[in-house]
């Protein structure tokens, strides 16, 4: 780019910066580009994930009860997860043309094989969510019951289809197989031999349970969090301490789920791309492995380049190794200085994976504590509690995003594990100017559609809370005909 | 390199026959028509939006009404029509994309101003807030279909870039037809006197998208001399008397009040729009590298399996529209009748 300004108005570093980002190369941009539009759409699609059997929970019970309190929260979940689907479509379209616009030469070699997944999620998924999202957010009027009922199942549907088909293609990054390379004329493409192979390869079960449970788990999380500060505000609202019983409880058995889920799923990691597994664990010499549940940098150094000899930990001797080789406490396990490839960047993985893994076991420690109170009768007193469980709403997203961190950073140098590098992917007609430019775009458009749809939430919060005000009973006061109160455009 | 093949036999072996010997011709079909099918659903809803410029807030509430349950489907019809490209014929995808990079970004942007400007406007009560997105709305969907148009037309020419003469020609000729659409399905939808200054746009939209057609065309045979032949061709002569007898009677449809006929000869001239770029294109499916059909067709394990998830799942699709247009067929009223979302 040949911007140019003043170095004495900005300073040295801020001229190095300058410099570096106007120098990107065309990957290191499409690689920042893709993480973070990623990073931003995968928070709308897990919203939708773990939304959707929640919204289809409520508007059962509302049309089987008519009570009054299921069609308040219907009412403030869809208006959120209506918001929140438009942001995903906005944030999801640019990822499936990055593949052409960025990724030309990955889109050349897999294109073959993974095309028809991505065209299978959209005619089974995407349409049927999208039809199914327009009946749900304005037909509550013009539809039968049963319909509405329907419409809430599908657009579920729709969402959990969508994220098969998504992570049928990258499980098939990470663990490839039916396919063989064929090369036509100087150019070597995959070729689909074995569709059952290809799309339920090995990782894709591992992949799939863990990430549909933690939008669960991120989602009730929110739902908890929201209904705690509704029930701080008003103790009476029915509406709200229905939500947040059901959402501790869920929450208790989700997360414990998640736990033992995941560790068996680092097996399986270990066995596929023990390179991942090694840069989760900053296991650098091959040898015994210990399991560091707790890792303090003792310099700062240590924080960019953890290497886990040199950490402060809080360890269980011989664990990796019992993990990795699935019961042998003193089997090897090969270090990353052992890999003829270059290492991921180990920083991000090591961090990410333990500060996943930590905020699981405070989403367990929440979910206990939810339900031991109410077990005992008083959850809606519990104030601390349900401040705690407030503050604590966002922490189930920066968990899946920490999560998602370790799968797709801990993978490199490979974008097609053992086939395809990531510096190999990218298309080569890409320029540095356009890669940069249309980074800068993403990452000042999402923050500002991040911060546009935080003020949309914190409206619809406000709202809510002016009908939660003290000595508001309307929840209370008996059974409707299970409809909401007519909305017009003047509202 | 890790163990590529599993040890199992395959339950699909690979072959080396399409189903039907044309499979990848009907496939260049397919791609053409779901571009069709985009450029005609979601024209309604660019064209909503242009129109909405010149609304008064009444209107402009009635206009959000009547398209608000429908635009977040109309809109997946691109991600269909990128996807089939690509599964369909993944070396021209990266080719094509990475040629009109900027463009792309600038079509997808648009698209974001679109749909995040019609669904925010009506989630805060701030004025200043309600005419921020206001403009990102009229301003995407103008932008959307006038990168659109050229994108399709730079394609199907084979020119390196969206900004040389015929694109944007093309691209111009994109936003009249929109409007056209937008005019008509806003005729359909809204039972209100704007349904008069809405005739008078949609027939102006309409003269101004033949007359700017017909600019492009000529453009075209001027900039493209080796075109110059497929452009004066039979199928393409067709096409023009087809897009003109299509004008001729949404002017004719618009002026006797006849909304329904304005509409569907409105959706002939997109219908058209689309079959110029697919006559253009074939037998190639990227002109600027003269990549063909049989160059870039998927292997045929791979496109079978996808035209038979095609074969079950697009009448399925067909019908969710069906069920969708006809539960919000009815006029909408002067308030805007549907619950808001």
């Amino acid at each position: 780019m040949s911007v140019r300004i003043p170095v004495s108005a900005i300073g040295d570093s801020a001229a190095d910066l300058v410099a570096t980002i106007a120098f990107l190369s065309p990957e290191l941009a499409s690689r920042i580009q893709f993480g973070w539009t990623i990073t931003v759409h995968i928070l709308f699609a897990s919203l939708s994930i773990g939304l959707a059997p929640f919204l289809v929970y409520v508007t059962v019970q509302e049309v089987r009860t008519g009570d009054r309190r299921y069609a308040r929260l219907r009412e403030f979940w869809t208006k959120v997860f209506g918001v929140g689907f438009v942001m995903g479509t906005v944030t999801g379209i640019p990822m499936g043309f990055m593949f052409g616009t960025n990724f030309g030469s990955f889109s050349t070699t897999v294109g073959e094989l993974l095309g028809g997944p991505l065209s299978f999620e959209v005619k089974m998924a995407f349409f049927l969510e999208a039809v199914s999202l327009g009946v749900l957010l304005f037909g509550r009027e013009r539809v039968s019951d049963r319909f509405y009922v329907l419409s809430s199942v599908l657009v579920g549907v729709g969402a959990w289809l969508s994220a098969f088909w998504v992570l049928v293609v990258n499980s098939w990054m990470q663990t490839p197989r039916g396919y063989e390379i064929v090369t036509e004329g100087g150019t070597s493409v995959a070729r689909l031999t074995d569709p059952v192979a290809a799309f339920f390869n090995p990782r894709f079960p591992w992949m799939y349970v863990h990430m549909q449970n933690a939008s669960i788990i991120a989602v009730t999380l929110l739902v908890a969090g929201v209904a705690a500060y509704f029930v701080r505000t008003n103790r009476e609202s029915d509406a709200w301490r229905t939500a947040l019983r059901l959402a501790v409880v869920v929450l208790l058995v989700t997360s414990a789920f998640q736990a033992v889920h995941g560790d068996a799923y680092g097996r399986h990691v270990a066995d596929t791309q023990p390179h991942k597994f090694a840069a989760m664990e900053a296991h650098y010499e091959t040898g015994q492995a210990d399991l560091h549940l707790v890792a303090i940098p003792t310099d700062p150094e240590a924080i960019t380049d953890p290497r886990a000899e040199n950490l402060y930990t809080i360890s269980i001797p011989h664990a990796a190794s019992f993990l990795a080789s699935g019961g042998d406490p003193t089997a090897e396990v090969t270090g990353l200085d052992d890999f003829e490839f270059e290492s991921p960047p180990v920083a991000i993985v090591f961090w990410s994976f333990r500060l996943m893994v930590g905020l699981g076991f405070w989403f367990i420690a929440l979910g206990a504590w939810g339900t031991y109170r109410y077990w005992r009768g008083d959850l809606a007193e519990a104030d601390r509690y349900l401040q705690v469980l407030t503050a604590s709403a966002p922490l189930g997203f920066v968990a899946l995003l920490t999560g998602w961190y370790v799968t797709e950073i801990g993978r490199q140098p490979w974008l097609v594990q053992g086939v395809l590098r990531t510096a190999e992917g990218v298309s080569p007609s890409l320029t540095s100017t356009e890669a940069t430019l249309t980074l800068l775009g993403f990452v000042v458009g999402y923050l500002g559609l991040l911060a546009a749809f935080l003020l949309v939430c914190k409206g619809f919060v406000d709202e809510e809370r002016d009908r939660c005000g003290v000595g508001d009973r309307d929840d209370t006061d008996g059974t409707t005909d299970g409809r909401p109160r007519e909305v017009t455009a003047d509202d | 390199m890790t163990e590529s093949l599993s040890a199992t036999e395959p339950v699909l072996a690979a072959t080396s026959a399409y189903l039907v010997e044309s499979l990848p011709e009907l496939w260049f079909g397919l791609v053409v028509a779901t571009f069709g099918v985009y450029l005609l659903l979601d024209g309604f809803d660019f064209g909503v939006g242009v129109l909405f410029a010149e609304a008064d807030e009444t209107e402009r509430r009635q206009f959000l009404a009547a398209f608000g349950p429908l635009w977040k489907a109309n809109e997946v019809w691109l991600v269909l029509f990128g996807t089939v490209l690509f599964a369909g014929f993944p070396a021209a995808y990266a080719a094509i994309l990475g040629r009109y990079y900027l463009a792309v970004f600038a079509l997808l942007l648009a698209l974001g101003l679109r749909g995040l400007g019609s669904k925010f406007r009506g989630e805060r009560d701030d004025e200043r807030w309600v005419r921020f997105w206001d403009r990102c709305f009229v301003v995407g969907s103008a932008a959307a279909p006038f990168l659109l148009g050229a994108f399709a037309a730079s394609w199907a020419l084979g020119e390196p870039s969206v900004i040389a003469v015929v694109p944007l020609l093309a691209g111009a000729a994109t936003v009249a037809l929109v409007t056209a659409l937008g005019a008509a399905f806003l005729c359909v939808k809204l039972e209100s006197p704007i349904r008069d200054r809405l005739v008078r746009r949609g027939r102006a939209a309409t003269a101004g998208y033949v007359a700017l057609g017909t600019v492009t065309l000529v453009a075209s045979v001027i900039r493209y001399p080796a075109l110059r032949s497929e452009i004066q061709s039979v199928p393409m002569g067709g096409l023009c008397i087809g897009t003109i007898a299509c004008a001729g009677i949404a002017v004719a449809a618009a002026t006797g009040n006849r909304y329904r006929w304005f509409a569907v000869a409105t959706a002939g001239l997109a219908v058209a729009f689309a079959a110029f770029i697919g006559v253009l294109l074939y037998p190639a499916v990227d002109p600027a590298t003269g990549t063909t059909i049989a160059d870039a067709v998927a292997a045929p394990l791979s496109l079978n399996l996808t035209t038979g998830f095609a074969v079950i799942f697009l009448p399925l699709i067909g019908t969710y529209f069906v069920v969708l247009y006809s539960l919000f067929d009815d006029p909408a009223s002067d308030s805007g009748q549907y619950q808001h979302g």
